[in-house]
């Protein structure tokens, strides 16, 4: 009993400092990327090409002033950060990066747990995560905070539909709830040939989940200065930091456990193939980001709704009947 | 074994519950109700009811609360605060009710005591459910989803601007 929970804990603190890890080097390469698709050059200055550059951003965050609004909700104000870097770093707990591996004499298995319903718990924290937003927006007293906090909420609500429903999707293909199973199921044919709708769901549902462009709209600096997190500084703005990066560094590796094979690949080591095409989906989000206009709100909504949840609609219906004819 | 997180998780569920009624503003009574979800969905896993509770994480406290605070906000949104309403006859009744279900609960508790028995292998896990759903009860499973499609074609239509209709046009 007790060595199970230390086995657990010991791999907790290593995923959190892996993803933690993750999160300051996805900042920077967000700016280098984004500097260079503007042909400049980005931070390169602190150590050898920029690779100090989280760290020196890291203290600056953690010695500033810790300031709050005098009219703010105190406590709602400490809390919503909290949530949404916890509820980030939650869904870690069952999302597998490779199969189990030989250490030391036992086997190890390179997931905390896979648990029955693991892609439900993973979409359960996601919502979760949806309250360090709304309720960030709300404590700060201060207008553009709060519609930022409302159109997200909106948003979060209506695009998590669209993943939801190409989750369905995957899980009536493989036939478990399980992301090890899923995983599994996905040996011989990624699940991105047998579910390309579902993909393009997921996808288009993960860039707005993690209010990337072009569906940042929570934080359209135009219109609302910089949106939920306007009156948040030092290291409480870090923390939403981390969940927003967090979250995009989730999603691609979602993507790639539930249509692109996960560990499956030739040559190289599962948790390699894992790092690949996470790594992959991350750049894909940053070069978006680079590309596209921000879409208007009207449009995001009725996007969502009229086109994205019946199509997903359609799409689990279809699979059901194939996988009823075949037999799955 | 199971104490340990049971009793942290039922006393939860008891603040939070008295958080809900306690609390000056409306954003958080919803955030004390949040509290009493999640100690709830604690306690369902401790039942071994695992798909139960990632359900009550998913739609009641990550869909239906978030609609709740949506709604506060968009109506109090300057303050959050609610209207100040006072309800002074039904307090009495709401006692009498209030420990009418207490006694009932505590009957129930009292009757239900005696040896347990372990949860069958595969007990609470969303294949479980879902048989239990779709074979043994699929009527009266169908029949509520039907009672559900009224409710939300009556709120459509509840919500509905009836167009002002023509010659008596403004």
């Amino acid at each position: 009993m007790i060595s199970v929970v230390l086995v657990a804990a010991i791999k907790s603190v290593l995923v959190v400092v892996m993803v933690l890890a993750g999160f300051a080097y996805a900042t920077l390469l967000e700016r280098r990327l984004l500097a260079r698709f503007q042909l400049r050059y980005g931070p390169n200055r602190v150590g050898p090409f920029g690779l100090l550059q989280p760290i020196a951003d890291g203290i600056k965050l953690i010695f500033k002033e810790s300031f709050m609004p005098a009219t703010a909700d105190r406590l709602v104000y400490w809390l919503a950060p909290a949530i949404s870097m916890v509820a980030a770093l939650f869904v870690y707990a069952v999302i597998p990066i490779g199969p189990e591996i030989r250490f030391f004499g036992t086997t190890v298995p390179l997931y905390i747990a896979d648990v029955n319903v693991g892609i439900l718990l993973v979409l359960g924290a996601s919502s979760i995560g949806v309250y360090g937003v709304i309720l960030g927006g709300w404590s700060s007293n201060n207008k553009y905070a709060l519609l930022g906090c409302l159109r997200s909420s909106a948003q979060l609500i209506s695009y998590e539909l669209a993943i939801g429903l190409a989750v369905v999707s995957v899980v009536l293909t493989a036939g478990s709830l399980s992301l090890v199973d899923i995983v599994n199921a996905q040996q011989r044919l990624w699940f991105v040939a047998l579910q390309p709708v579902g993909f393009l769901l997921f996808f288009i549902g993960a860039l707005a989940e993690t209010n990337r462009a072009p569906f940042d709209l929570p934080e359209a600096e135009q219109e609302l200065i910089a949106g939920f997190h306007t009156e948040y500084g030092g290291f409480k703005f870090a923390m939403f930091y981390v969940g927003e990066y967090v979250g995009i560094i989730t999603m691609s590796l979602l993507v790639t456990t539930l249509f692109l094979g996960g560990w499956h690949g030739p040559l190289l080591p599962g948790p390699h193939w894992v790092a690949i095409k996470t790594f992959a989906f991350v750049c894909l989000f940053i070069w978006i980001r680079a590309t596209m206009p921000r879409v208007r709100h009207d449009q995001l909504m009725a996007f969502g709704w009229k086109v994205l949840v019946p199509l997903g609609l359609l799409n689990v219906v279809a699979t059901a009947v194939i996988v009823a004819l075949v037999g799955g | 074994m199971e104490w340990i997180i049971f009793v942290p998780a039922a006393a939860l569920a008891v603040a939070g519950g008295v958080g809900v009624i306690a609390a000056r503003q409306p954003v958080h009574s919803a955030i004390a109700l949040l509290v009493v979800l999640a100690a709830l969905a604690v306690t369902y896993l401790l039942l071994t009811a695992q798909f139960i509770a990632v359900l009550q994480v998913i739609i009641y406290a990550g869909a239906i609360v978030v609609l709740f605070l949506f709604v506060i906000m968009l109506l109090h949104a300057r303050s959050g605060e609610g209207p100040i309403e006072k309800l002074p006859r039904q307090r009495v009744a709401a006692a009498v009710f209030a420990a009418l279900f207490l006694a009932a609960l505590i009957a129930g508790s009292v009757a239900a005591t005696g040896p347990l028995a372990l949860a069958p292998e595969g007990f609470g896990t969303a294949q479980q459910v879902g048989e239990v759903l779709f074979v043994t009860y699929l009527l009266p499973f169908e029949l509520a989803s039907v009672i559900l499609m009224v409710g939300i074609i009556a709120a459509v239509v509840l919500v509905k601007r009836v167009p002002p209709a023509r010659g008596e046009g403004r």
